[in-house]
């Protein structure tokens, strides 16, 4: 059975590539490492997607309790790579604008953000305000690796993969230093720490220089910055950022970062170190009881969350020539926060969708200029009213409710015209 | 005589946190919501002030009760359009519509006013004292706003220990749910709430604004944070501790901007913050509570 | 084994074991435990030793320090004084967690499930430090994660099945009628593998033919696994059916330790239920 959805997807597949390459006049190197990559994860993920459909058109009176939550876990991965096809589809075709083709990048780095928030706020249960902290530490450790591995490693693809695994490490270990006094406090009082070390974080950054030249790396965190030989170059310059990154991020690799990000989150919350961190987020008193020590858990996913932020700003911040401190400060940690939240915490799926809407709605909406921001500040409270409040939910069911009704008496009654 | 300066200086912002953060104290403590959109009320104070000001020619000063008359009927409409709804769901939930309410705030400020710096009148228009020779600059707005704190942590200690509201308030605080069957209604508590929050909020948007003499949609976000780091500093949900949390927030900033690092005040301000909550995680008047088993 | 348990065995008064487990270790000893809550002595001088498949009994007016006592074994309160001795080893500074995975287990008086997880995930949780498979190959979903994942699944039905939760399996345990939930922590305790099971009030809520069940569900618990069960309850019927010993506490003091017929013809223990007789 596997084998036969193989042999369809793959002519499917050169067939939407070769279309592309007749209409863009694009290359496409179809046997790089990157894309084989991708082709495997496709597989798998088209794969699944074929088995969700074929349980959803089997005629299944109900669904037992236990089917539904294998499915969710099998449909994470066939959206996105849904999601994936179709913009390449859409790419190749040429119907993708400058601006969009510009987003799909940023798009996938905020995906993984939030899906690695919700670890914490979902499933750990603790309210995280300085994520993007973390998503700022491996932005610029993964911007400076890359640049040291420039004349080392020359495949981009390879580069930005040395940068992830850098900037995951970096604000891996951030999150460790972090986690360790923070998770000591509970609730608002660790939201309010987080968002101080996010911001820690941040006016570190601020106010770091780094340059490189012939002698090796140089670190400063002074003023002064730091005085570079003959030939040398500023990677970071304080406040000013990162200038003159070379742009190596790819859809692709966003992509494969988003299913890697969504397989590590799935896994790990199907395993026993999940279960024991929700555990400990349901009832941190009883989980104690049953042996589990609430601290290393909630640590742990604090840690993971961490190193798949920090791979995330790896990838944001090599996507672009420059990139500026200030964009990790703490409106975009409350940006990633709006996502999760309106995803639903702990629904992986839920903040992938929620972060691709959001992050296009204020771009669908230029049509609106200056009106624009305050539609999205509007659609953000009348969704959370729709969603959240008690009796506006109930409205809104007794009003699908009197229409599904009147609609079946109409269907009713046009069946029993027509006998 | 530096150092002196630097304390009255920090005395002087920190004199603003303070009423900033009784505002977010009130009503984390009350409706335990963390109210992010209250930073943004104070930059609605500080633009009625501004419109009034600039459209009548008033002194500062009498726009104050007009700004503190808008904000407090705005509090109380967000608060039952935004949160009302919310009541009794996730807190989550609710500090999410606050940051959707806070993003409206903003870019409706923007629109009416438009997105730059407009300059703000000072509140007091009289010479500075100089003291020692001038060498000690003591300005009357940073005593008059000293002043303004005072009084207002002394009338809100006094409004919510001795008046039949205030005690409703604390019950509240307490119990919701215990107060309710005991026949105090919950919801006009939390609008009130609200109301003496906003209305104080109006007063710091002025008192801010007439600091750094500029007024623009974003002013109050930044210092929202920091007075929101200074209630939980002094133990979220007391008064006398967002009034110490406040001043010494202000102090720190200060003084560590003037002695040790410019560049690293605000991590310096974070880490203490931090430090502080670690010592003592319910802040420094807080009250702890152990979760019974 | 510590001299420490051996020199408390040799205080025959603190024991509360039966014949069969005398010449046996005991396997939980509380030597002068003590504590007080800001000068405030809520328990004192508590000393008891349980042997290894006993089932007792702690009673005692409202108030009388019976949980407190409950956290100072399960390691939850620091003990102010003396001592607790899980299988000869002193629990001193050791952190709740640690102190399960040394053999006990506890439910609690009002009820502590993982109220979001299924009846069999909540069990799952309680084997924790039983399911062997690392961190990296549950993530990588090696073979062993599947293969432990197995028996821990196995091994979780097996226990709702003793519990008769089987069919439950896979309701949300908040979501589960209330004597089901009780018997749904016991599950959970009993998964982490314990020597000695400590029950909070089990019968709270229960109607007279529930806590009959319950009755024999305890015995049957010992009987099967081997284990000792300690428990704190106000239902008599219980208590005295169930309890092969009794301690009776009173303002954190033990009055009254026994059989069930000798306590019920303790003066103390009668004065501490009903008041003095002059006052009656």
């Amino acid at each position: 059975m596997i084998f036969l959805i193989w042999l369809l997807y793959i002519p499917a597949l050169y067939l939407v590539y070769g279309l592309r390459l007749a209409l863009a006049g694009m290359g496409i190197y179809l046997h790089t490492f990157p894309t084989m990559l991708l082709h495997g994860a496709v597989f798998v993920g088209v794969y699944h997607l074929v088995k969700l459909l074929k349980k959803l058109l089997k005629v299944q009176p109900r669904i037992p309790a236990n089917a539904g939550k294998k499915d969710k876990t099998i449909s994470v991965y066939g959206v996105v790579t849904v999601g994936f096809t179709a913009m390449t589809a859409l790419q190749g075709y040429g119907m993708l604008s400058r601006s969009m083709q510009g987003y799909l990048v940023p798009i996938c780095a905020y995906v993984v953000l939030a899906l690695s928030l919700n670890l914490v706020v979902g499933i750990s249960g603790e309210l995280s305000l300085g994520h993007a902290g973390f998503m700022g530490v491996g932005a610029f450790t993964g911007i400076v690796a890359a640049t040291c591995a420039q004349n080392a490693v020359g495949d981009p693809f390879l580069r930005l993969v040395i940068g992830m695994l850098a900037g995951g490490l970096m604000a891996g270990v951030a999150g460790l230093i972090v986690g360790i006094p923070v998770l000591r406090l509970r609730g608002d009082y660790l939201a309010i720490v987080t968002l101080a070390f996010g911001e820690i974080l941040r006016s570190l950054t601020e106010n770091l220089h780094v340059g490189l030249d012939s002698a090796g790396l140089h670190l400063s965190m002074s003023n002064g910055g730091v005085q570079l030989q003959e030939g040398g170059k500023m990677i970071i310059s304080g406040a000013l950022g990162a200038t003159g990154i070379k742009p190596i991020s790819t859809f692709v690799a966003g992509i494969l970062l988003v299913l890697f990000t969504v397989a590590v989150v799935l896994n790990l919350v199907h395993s026993r170190e999940g279960r024991a961190i929700k555990a400990v987020r349901d009832n941190r008193i009883a989980a104690e009881s049953v042996g589990i020590n609430a601290t290393t858990f909630k640590l742990k996913a604090f840690v993971i969350s961490a190193v798949l932020a920090g791979m995330a700003g790896a990838l944001f911040g090599l996507n672009l020539g420059s990139v500026q401190a200030s964009k990790f400060s703490y409106t975009t940690s409350i940006d990633i926060l709006v996502y999760v939240v309106l995803g639903g915490m702990g629904n992986m799926l839920g903040s992938i969708i929620s972060t691709v809407v959001l992050y296009l709605i204020p771009e669908f909406l230029r049509s609106l200029a200056d009106y624009r921001m305050i539609m999205y500040a509007v659609v953000l409270i009348v969704v959370m009213l729709c969603t959240w409040s008690p009796k506006i939910k109930n409205t809104i069911s007794l009003f699908t409710y009197t229409m599904r009704t009147y609609w079946n008496r109409l269907m009713r009654k046009k069946g029993g015209s027509g006998k | 005589m530096d150092f002196l300066q630097y304390f009255i200086d920090g005395l002087y912002i920190g004199a603003i946190y303070a009423i900033i953060a009784l505002g977010y104290t009130m009503v984390y403590g009350i409706a335990k919501m963390l109210n992010f959109a209250h930073g943004d009320v104070i930059m609605v104070g500080a633009y009625m002030s501004y419109t009034f000001v600039s459209a009548s020619g008033m002194p500062v000063y009498l726009s104050i009760p007009i700004a503190m008359v808008i904000c407090t009927v705005l509090g109380i409409v967000i608060e039952g359009l935004a949160y009302k709804p919310l009541r009794g769901t996730s807190s989550l939930a609710v500090l999410i519509t606050a940051i959707g309410v806070s993003y409206f705030l903003q870019n409706a400020a923007q629109l009416i006013w438009g997105p730059a710096e407009i300059g703000f009148n000072r509140l007091v228009n009289a010479k500075p004292f100089l003291l020692f020779d001038g060498k000690l600059r003591v300005s009357p707005e940073a005593m008059v706003t000293l002043a303004i704190a005072v009084v207002i942590m002394v009338a809100l200690t006094t409004f919510v220990n001795r008046t039949q509201t205030g005690k409703a308030m604390r019950a509240v605080a307490e119990d919701r749910d215990a107060a309710q069957l005991m026949g105090i209604n919950v919801n006009r508590t939390i609008s009130i709430t609200f109301a003496i929050g906003s209305a104080l909020a109006a007063v710091a948007g002025v008192l801010l604004c007439s600091k750094v003499q500029s007024v623009s949609p974003t002013v109050g976000s930044m210092p929202g944070i920091r007075a929101f780091t200074a209630a939980v500093f002094g133990g979220i949900g007391s008064i006398p501790g967002a009034m110490l949390g406040g001043m010494l927030l202000g102090l720190i900033e200060t003084l560590t901007g003037a002695f040790i690092s410019t560049q690293f005040s605000d991590a310096i301000v974070f880490l203490i913050l931090i430090i502080v909550l670690l010592v003592k995680p319910a802040g420094l008047l807080g009250k702890q509570v152990q979760e019974k088993v | 084994m510590s001299d420490y348990s051996k020199k408390i065995l040799r205080v025959p008064t603190y024991s509360l074991l039966r014949e069969q487990d005398a010449d046996k270790q005991p396997v939980l000893v509380a030597n002068n435990l003590g504590i007080d809550f800001g000068g405030l002595t809520a328990v004192d001088s508590f000393n008891i030793a349980i042997g290894p498949t006993e089932i007792s009994g702690l009673i005692g007016p409202n108030g009388a320090g019976k949980t407190t006592i409950f956290n100072l074994l399960t390691g939850v309160y620091q003990p102010t004084r003396g001592a607790v001795l899980l299988k000869g080893i002193d629990t001193k500074g050791m952190q709740p967690s640690k102190v399960t995975r040394m053999g006990i287990a506890r439910t609690f008086q009002n009820i502590r499930l993982f109220t979001d997880m299924t009846a069999k995930d909540n069990v799952k949780v309680g084997m924790h430090k039983d399911i062997r498979c690392s961190f990296f190959s549950s993530l990588l979903r090696l073979p062993s994660y599947y293969k432990s994942e197995r028996a821990a699944d196995e091994k979780a039905m097996e226990l709702l099945e003793f519990m008769g939760l089987a069919d439950v399996a896979d309701v949300k345990a908040g979501s589960l009628p209330y004597g089901v939930q009780r018997r749904l922590e016991i599950a959970r305790a009993l998964a982490t593998d314990p020597a000695i099971l400590l029950l909070d009030e089990p019968a709270a809520g229960m109607n007279p033919s529930e806590t009959a069940e319950l009755t024999a569900q305890i015995r049957r618990i010992r009987d099967t696994f081997q284990i000792a069960v300690f428990l704190i309850e106000h239902d008599m019927n219980l208590v005295m059916n169930v309890c092969e010993a009794i301690a009776v506490v009173n303002y954190g003091k033990i009055i009254a330790k026994g059989t069930p017929d000798e306590i019920k013809n303790d003066p103390a223990v009668i004065e501490a239920y009903l008041g003095k007789k002059e006052e009656s």
